[in-house]
């Protein structure tokens, strides 16, 4: 049986991890490599990157990080921030990434993921969608980090990534993010309901019963926490154990 | 000894090579390269065939690049050197894929790749994560890995197998997929065992020391 996967996602920016409070005020919290060497260890079951200031200057850092965790992790490795093309894609994966994720671009233009799906395989391509609530039911997306509102309707929108071609949803819900409520169980459970390829629910957890929660309600195949990781509240296997106790199958070591 | 990694612009290689790398030096087992030079490809001592992508787009991919099918098709099938695919690239060794249309595999182990159609409508495609192995019948490659040992997949099609007696591992999902097939000097896994941490490097260890 397929088991429920477990994500640590790190925030670089400038080379460094970092976490946010809704996308703001930035913490440091280390060396991504080896952090994602230790996540590798601790049975995490991916890893994600999101260089959440990806600028041109930045981008060979970011593949400098990519090329030197794909030589000690063999783990699925995501990468996502600033991917606007796909020869972006290309590159990461040729560094070294498993999967890409697209954000910005991906809402500026759906043709662009097609044609990474297209070349690539669904399989490795990412739509990672950032919304917001904007009425009970109704959530819009988000871009540049959640600085620039689109008014474009979250769910359908999640479809739409669906018909282009990518592989999974990486599902952000701003409001809970960095809040340590717990996910939009709303938003998740209304997304990964709408299409047929797997959601990664993604902002806000703050306890394991969180995770649990994303899965039993929401509805995701996958979930993703940043700080409760970084930071040593939780470690992988007591979220892992946690969660097969609380009857999802996860994958133990 | 040295094993080439095909390189036909097909993703992940970075990733496979760095593994494949780790674990020619465990096993002391000779250099490992990504390269997509005929010559080197068929005097290969091992032939890796990674791929990511459908598998339409793997096969032209393979066929732009003049002479490398050949130069597979010498160091596998006329020299015997041992043969491991990964995903698409284990997908390529079936008679017919009908992913994007239909497109001719090696035609090396017989049988169509086609789509999952999971009976449950709970089970998402692409089938991504981490599932188990069951066993259907012993191989070399897969000395050490126990039954129910987990492995990552991603993928949305599946080999349909003519004989279930190439098929040496299964898993579920929504339905039976096969997760790995094998003729002779020739092995093929849907799952990624570059990214299946200790049982993917456990796996290519065998594979590296494999005398079929």
């Amino acid at each position: 049986m397929l088991k429920t996967r477990i994500i640590p996602c790190l925030d670089v920016k400038d080379g460094r991890v970092v976490k946010g409070v809704n996308f703001v005020n930035l913490v440091d919290a280390g060396d991504p490599v080896e952090a994602a060497k230790e996540y590798d260890e601790a049975g995490a079951d991916e890893l994600c990157f999101l260089d959440i200031n990806a600028s041109h200057e930045n981008r060979s850092i970011m593949y400098d990080l990519v090329r030197r965790t794909a030589e000690q992790c063999f783990v699925p490795l995501t990468v996502g921030g600033g991917v606007r093309s796909a020869n972006d894609v290309r590159a990461l994966l040729r560094t070294g990434a498993d999967k890409v994720s697209f954000n910005s671009a991906a809402v500026a233009n759906p043709d662009t993921v097609a044609e990474a799906a297209n070349l690539f395989g669904n399989q490795c391509i990412v739509a990672a969608i950032d919304s917001k609530a904007v009425s009970p039911g109704r959530w819009e997306i988000f871009t540049h980090g959640g600085r620039r509102a689109t008014g474009i309707e979250a769910v359908g929108f999640a479809k739409l990534m669906e018909e282009k071609g990518v592989g999974e949803i990486l599902l952000t819900s701003m409001d809970s993010d960095g809040t340590k409520k717990g996910f939009d169980l709303a938003l998740t459970r209304a997304v990964s309901d709408a299409v047929s390829i797997p959601v990664i629910a993604s902002g806000g957890v703050g306890n394991l019963e969180h995770l649990v929660e994303g899965v039993s309600k929401g509805g995701a195949s996958a979930v993703l926490a940043a700080s409760i990781f970084h930071f040593g509240e939780y470690s992988i296997r007591e979220a892992k154990e946690f969660m097969n106790a609380a009857g999802i199958p996860m994958r133990l070591q | 000894m040295s094993t080439i990694i095909v390189d036909y612009d097909s993703g992940n290689l970075h990733s496979a090579l760095k593994a494949f790398q780790r674990m020619a030096r465990e096993t002391d087992s000779g250099e490992v390269r990504v390269s997509s030079d005929p010559a080197s490809v068929a005097r290969a001592d091992r032939v890796v065939l990674p791929g990511v992508g459908a598998f339409a787009s793997c096969r032209k991919g393979l066929e732009n690049r003049t002479g490398l099918l050949e130069a597979i098709e010498d160091a596998v099938k006329i020299r015997g050197a041992p043969f491991l695919g990964i995903c698409v690239g284990m997908q390529l060794l079936a008679d017919l894929g009908r992913e994007h249309g239909d497109t001719p595999g090696f035609g090396w182990i017989q049988g169509e790749v086609v789509r999952i159609e999971p009976s449950n409508a709970r089970c998402k495609i692409p089938h991504i994560g981490w599932n188990e192995l069951a066993h259907e019948r012993s191989h070399p490659v897969f000395n050490g890995v126990s039954e129910g040992a987990h492995a990552f997949f991603v993928h949305s099609y599946r080999f349909d197998a003519k004989f279930p007696e190439n098929v040496i591992a299964s898993t579920e999902h929504g339905e039976k997929i096969a997760a790995a097939v094998a003729v002779d000097n020739i092995v093929g896994t849907q799952f990624h065992p570059e990214k299946s941490q200790r049982l993917g490097l456990q796996l290519i260890g065998n594979f590296l020391s494999w005398t079929p």
